[in-house]
């Protein structure tokens, strides 16, 4: 009997093992992928790019860092984070309405 | 301490006492004290508005004076009267509702409180220095931008300084439902006014953020010269509008959103059934709580966003109507086939359903843009957002109030006197607003000192102020109650409503502590589940330990009155630079107590296990 819960922490163990391996790959992948993110950045304003096609591209490749950012370094992603998640959203929601309002009808 | 112990001592003690508690049910009647305190300074001011406006030609307050009265009556009613009670009742009952020992933050559960007593004191000194905000409660641009003397100040530092208690108590209670619900107490097992209340709390912090700003760039404007309103300068004064219904809209929600949970409580309660469609309720408080941000613009149809602007927005307003409409019927349906009880509480929640709905009516009918050109500005709005704000806000109140006493005081209020209350302030309520549509339909403009004969507006208004008297005698019978039941009512039981809900499975009023062993929930309608399995009380989720409690403090009353004494230098620096004494040592104040709060450890204390058994639980 005792045998078997000592077999079963030790495959909780394991399995915990795998998963925390598997997040350190993550991390690495997307810090690795940030960094080239901000090398584009940096060479597309240095190789003189029409500005009209290298401001959406910016915008862009922000976005897709603070959502690294969030999910994978702030483990937005992992389980216990729905509240804050929802939060976030719904706040980044209502700015994004007040930012739509004053550049639509009130600075048009 | 217990409350044997404070109330040998004088009455300084227990001031001292209250100044300094953490203890979210002291907090509860801190705010409810100053809240009904507020809320009878603006009925007195309402009072005034009906008696110049009761017959054609008036004098009996001057033009200036009038838009004063108008003024703080709407900012005192909102900001310093609903607010308040509201946040009186979400201390009062949802720690114990979610079977918590006290809110997550019981330090900024006080410093909440104290910033909206002082921003409030601070917005009411202007009567005495010169006259009090006079550009109506939404202080549109540029007319408060413009205004002479100091009243605007005044509302800007208030409401700023009342504005920032209120963001801290919203982010409290979210932490505090969020993270310190018993054990069992899932999300779908909260009760619906914990729900309205942790939904409310969403809307105080993303709506309340607009509202500072909005105040930053009008405090800037008025006081440092700044332009952001000035269309001369390059300014543009609708900025002022969004932000403040950016803020304002939600900020009906959060007035009307908490009362309905009260409403969902009291129904099942008194009805004897749980609520008919839990989940359904709880969608619908959700979705309210969303739209309630996609549709401030109804309120400027006539500014002149175009035709794509208030299209949207009317047709956002109207899908309001539909979780409202839901919320509406299944109060029915709880009622449906209950057995109910007919207790004051259960008659203010009674009367709140076809006032509601006519006021809801009327709101899909402003919120038509075509037709609210008609509308706009006339009586027919100020009789619509009474009828959602009286008979919503101010009759969930009542009825909150007549439901929770017994846990907020230990004493159930007087059920005849109750009664006799309800009466008065029900017809009276009729009476004031429901001829103010037609007076606006007419052609009333609002906010007008006055009016001529001839125009046949006398008569309408005759009857609305003799009903606005009727109000103010159901009033002061609840008054009347309060002390009638504090000097003559036996002590309450437990349970005196045969409740279904955690807050009912302690003594009333609880111990400071609230619960002995914290609560296990083994479904909605905790205590419920327990009666019906024969069981006394809920079954404990741990065994009996000690307890952990927070030291009072003064810090927040000092940060709060430091703040107040910097709101007067930032409104006196524009006429003489000496003021500005008064902002440094005002500012020095708040930050010296922030700074001792962060440095100076403050672990608390414990209650110890042997003293919880020898004390018992206070139950019979």
């Amino acid at each position: 009997m005792s045998e078997r819960t000592e077999n079963v922490s030790r495959h909780k163990l394991n399995v915990r093992k795998d998963e925390n391996k598997e997040e350190m790959v993550q991390q690495v992948i997307t810090f690795a992928l940030m960094i080239l993110f901000t090398l584009i950045a940096f060479s597309m304003v240095i190789l003189d790019i029409s500005s009209y096609f290298i401001k959406p591209i910016l915008l862009l490749l922000a976005g897709v860092q603070v959502a690294f950012q969030l999910f994978y370094f702030m483990h937005m992603k992992n389980k216990g984070h729905f509240m804050p998640t929802v939060i976030m959203f719904g706040g980044m929601t209502i700015a994004l309405a007040t930012i739509i309002t004053f550049t639509t009808i009130i600075w048009w | 301490m217990s409350n044997a112990i404070v109330q040998q001592r004088g009455i300084g003690a227990m001031i001292w006492d209250y100044i300094t508690t953490v203890d979210h049910k002291k907090i509860a009647h801190l705010y409810l004290v100053a809240g009904g305190l507020f809320f009878l300074i603006g009925g007195l001011e309402a009072l005034i508005i009906r008696i110049q406006l009761m017959q054609p030609d008036s004098n009996f307050i001057s033009a200036g004076l009038y838009n004063e009265m108008i003024t703080m009556h709407g900012t005192t009613m909102i900001f310093l009267a609903a607010m308040p009670l509201i946040f009186a009742l979400m201390n009062a009952v949802v720690p114990l509702q979610i079977g918590a020992r006290d809110v997550a933050f019981p330090f900024l559960n006080s410093l909440g409180f104290w910033l909206f007593l002082f921003g409030g004191l601070l917005l009411n000194v202007s009567w005495f220095t010169g006259g009090a905000p006079d550009a109506g409660w939404t202080n549109y641009a540029p007319l408060s931008s413009t205004s002479p003397g100091h009243g605007v100040d005044y509302y800007v530092m208030g409401l700023q300084i009342a504005g920032a208690g209120t963001l801290i108590g919203g982010i409290n209670f979210l932490v505090t439902i969020i993270n310190m619900r018993a054990p069992g107490m899932t999300y779908m097992r909260m009760p619906l006014f914990t729900w309205t209340t942790f939904i409310t709390s969403v809307l105080i912090l993303f709506a309340f953020p607009a509202l500072t700003v909005g105040l930053f760039l009008m405090m800037f404007d008025r006081m440092f010269g700044s332009a952001f309103f000035d269309v001369t300068a390059g300014g543009n004064a609708i900025i002022w509008e969004h932000l403040f219904w950016i803020f304002g809209h939600p900020e009906v929600y959060i007035l009307i959103l908490p009362v309905f949970g009260a409403f969902s409580d009291i129904f099942s309660t008194f009805s004897k059934k749980r609520l008919f469609g839990y989940s359904a309720m709880v969608f619908a408080t959700v979705l309210i709580g969303f739209l309630g941000f996609m549709v401030w613009a109804h309120h400027m149809f006539t500014v002149g966003l175009g035709p794509i602007a208030n299209s949207i927005f009317a047709v956002s307003t109207m899908a309001i109507a539909v979780p409202t409409g839901i919320k509406i019927f299944n109060w029915l349906f709880t009622m449906w086939g209950g057995s109910i009880k007919l207790s004051v509480a259960m008659l203010w929640a009674l009367g709140f359903i076809p006032t509601f709905t006519i006021g809801g009516m009327t709101g899909v009918m402003l919120g038509s843009a075509a037709a609210d050109y008609q509308y706009h500005d006339t009586y027919f709005v100020v009789a619509h957002f009474h009828y959602v704000i009286v008979g919503g806000t101010v009759f969930g109140l009542f009825a909150a109030m007549h439901y929770w006493w017994p846990k907020m005081f230990g004493k159930v209020l007087n059920e005849k006197l109750g009664h006799l209350g309800f009466w008065p302030f029900f017809i009276g309520f009729h009476l004031t607003f429901f001829i103010q549509h037609f007076l606006g339909l007419m052609g009333m403009p609002r906010r007008y000192w006055t009016y001529f004969e001839g125009q046949g507006l006398a008569t309408g208004n005759l009857i609305s102020t003799i009903g606005a008297f009727l109000m103010a005698i159901g009033t002061l019978v609840f008054l009347y109650n309060v002390v009638y039941t504090a000097i003559k009512e036996p002590k309450a039981s437990a349970d005196p409503w045969d409740g279904r809900t955690l807050e009912w499975s302690l003594p009333s009023a609880p111990p400071f502590y609230n619960f002995k062993q914290t609560p296990l929930v083994r479904g909605l309608d905790p205590l419920w589940i327990e009666k019906m399995e024969g069981r006394k009380g809920i079954t404990p989720a741990e065994p009996l330990g000690d307890i952990h409690m927070p030291n009072g403090s003064i810090l927040p009353f000092l940060m709060s009155m430091g703040l107040f004494i910097a709101g007067f230098g930032f409104i006196y620096q524009v006429d003489n630079k000496l003021w500005f004494i008064a902002v440094a040592v005002g500012m020095g104040l708040f930050f010296a107590s922030m700074f001792t709060r962060s440095f100076k450890d403050d672990l608390g204390y414990h209650i110890h296990k042997e003293d919880l058994i020898e004390k018992g639980d206070g139950k019979e």
